[in-house]
């Protein structure tokens, strides 16, 4: 794994910034499974994720190996994955 | 995987070696202090309970009182009363004969105040601490070990570094044969699911969504309605997008294995392997409370930095960064914060901690024991009368 970046689960989707990342920036997100290059549409805030590849809306959305969320829209590899493309399946109940 | 332990008469196994001065209500906790002023290589607990209990109440105070009293790392105990409360010294002796855990005690009403309590304490005290000093250790299984596990005082690294790496080590122990404990049933909302589904069976899977339920509507009771309140604004500007990816950052610390059993608060666990209790989030309580369930060890992740251990139990300390790691290097056991520089893996510092669990239990002395660290709270459910 390089700096900077974390996946916890080889099932997940996205990976987790652990420092300031700009965008545009290349990155190489390295598993023990695979490796998979990845330009940031977006400047990734350090604790935000983003999309280690194309997720289409309805399509869970995974971290830890388990289902975080379902993106409500479609979210491209490398672009920002918050709550403004993610819905969580409990909390916020008035959202 | 073998650790250097010492096998009790009851078949139990402690990795420290305590003789411990407990009070069993508020009013004689400053006489147990005296006594164990006065006894080098005691230890003694204060805490403001032990009257006026109800219901529920008391009957967890006992059994948290006598599960902490006859913790295997506990050689010999020297109980301390007043006389009139309503948890005497007898009723956790009760409880603690059904272990057969050495014991002593004192009323401060029965032998005529603070001096003549301390002096006859004291007394008792030396008689169990020469007794203690007899024991031994010897190689012990690593499947005899039950881990308790906390997260405190957290950041936003905490579910990334410090949980998962806990987590790795959890597993490493669950596969050796041992018993991991989670805690902290407010932070398992939202992931109560991922939890039930890893439930060994129906009956463990519908324990966990009871448990899970009845905290969601007593803290809706007390005002706060989590399902409608979480991710807090803080944690989203954090990067925590749902209370689900919370949640999982939290639980993560007890590894990937299947749950076998859910037990109450301060209750022994009968299966091995990877155990919930039904516990408040509360650092120390959590804590007292997995102690009294018969934890010996205990791994303890944080990302801002607390300093709290327990009385008679090592508690290992995992930094989840590495400013904290500098910042509060004497509290500190283990830095997960390493995996940011991508030094190491979450499995490695995984590892690092097994093994720092297997030499705490050996006998290797952590932080917050080197720093006489030795915190102790029982959460309480209604106002004592």
């Amino acid at each position: 794994m390089p700096q900077g970046v974390i996946v916890i689960d080889r099932k997940d989707n996205v990976a987790t910034a652990l420092c300031q990342l700009e965008q545009g920036s290349s990155i190489r997100v390295e598993t023990e499974d695979y490796t998979v290059d990845v330009t940031l549409s977006q400047a990734i805030p350090f604790g935000h994720k983003f999309a280690l590849k194309d997720i289409e809306p309805g399509e869970p959305i995974m971290k830890y190996g388990e289902v975080v969320g379902l993106a409500t829209s479609k979210i491209m590899k490398g672009e920002h994955t918050h709550i403004h493309n993610v819905k969580g399946l409990k909390g916020k109940e008035d959202k | 995987m073998k650790f250097q332990g010492y096998r009790r008469s009851n078949g139990s196994i402690g990795v420290r070696n305590h003789v411990l001065v407990f009070p069993t209500t508020v009013c004689a906790s400053t006489v147990a202090q005296m006594i164990s002023r006065e006894v080098p290589g005691t230890v003694a607990v204060a805490h403001p309970h032990g009257c006026g209990h109800l219901g529920e109440e008391r009957e967890y105070m006992v059994r948290t009182m006598a599960g902490f009293c006859g913790s295997p790392n506990v050689a010999g105990v020297l109980l301390v009363g007043l006389g009139c409360e309503l948890l005497t010294p007898e009723l956790i002796t009760e409880e603690l004969h059904k272990t057969g855990q050495r014991l002593e005690t004192v009323s401060i009403q029965a032998v005529g105040g603070t001096t003549k309590a301390i002096t006859k304490g004291s007394e008792l005290a030396r008689k169990l601490c020469e007794e203690a000093a007899i024991a031994k250790r010897q190689p012990v299984d690593a499947f005899e070990l039950i881990l308790g596990t906390h997260c405190g005082g957290s950041d936003t690294l905490s579910g990334l570094t410090a949980n998962p790496s806990l987590g790795a080590a959890s597993d490493l122990l669950v596969a050796a044969g041992g018993t991991v404990i989670i805690s902290e049933t407010p932070e398992m909302l939202g992931a109560e699911h991922v939890l039930a589904r890893r439930a060994v069976n129906d009956e463990v899977g519908k324990r966990i969504w009871e448990i899970t339920a009845a905290t969601e509507a007593n803290m809706k009771s007390a005002g706060f309605n989590v399902l409608g309140s979480e991710p807090s604004p803080g944690n989203i500007e954090g990067g925590l997008t749902t209370l689900e990816e919370k949640s999982l950052g939290a639980i993560r610390k007890g590894g990937t294995s299947a749950v076998m059993q859910v037990v109450e608060y301060a209750e022994k666990p009968l299966q091995k392997g990877l155990v919930i209790m039904d516990g408040p989030a509360h650092d120390i309580a959590s804590d007292t409370g997995m102690i009294a369930a018969g934890a010996q060890v205990i791994v303890f992740t944080t990302g801002r930095g607390t300093p709290i251990g327990a009385p008679v139990t090592p508690v290992i300390k995992v930094s989840s960064n590495n400013v904290l790691y500098q910042n509060m290097r004497e509290n500190m056991d283990i830095n997960a914060g390493v995996i940011l520089d991508g030094k190491e893996s979450i499995q490695s510092v995984g590892e690092r901690i097994f093994k720092e669990i297997i030499d705490a239990a050996s006998g290797k002395l952590t932080r917050a024991e080197i720093l006489g660290h030795n915190e102790f709270a029982i959460p309480t459910i209604y106002s004592t009368v």
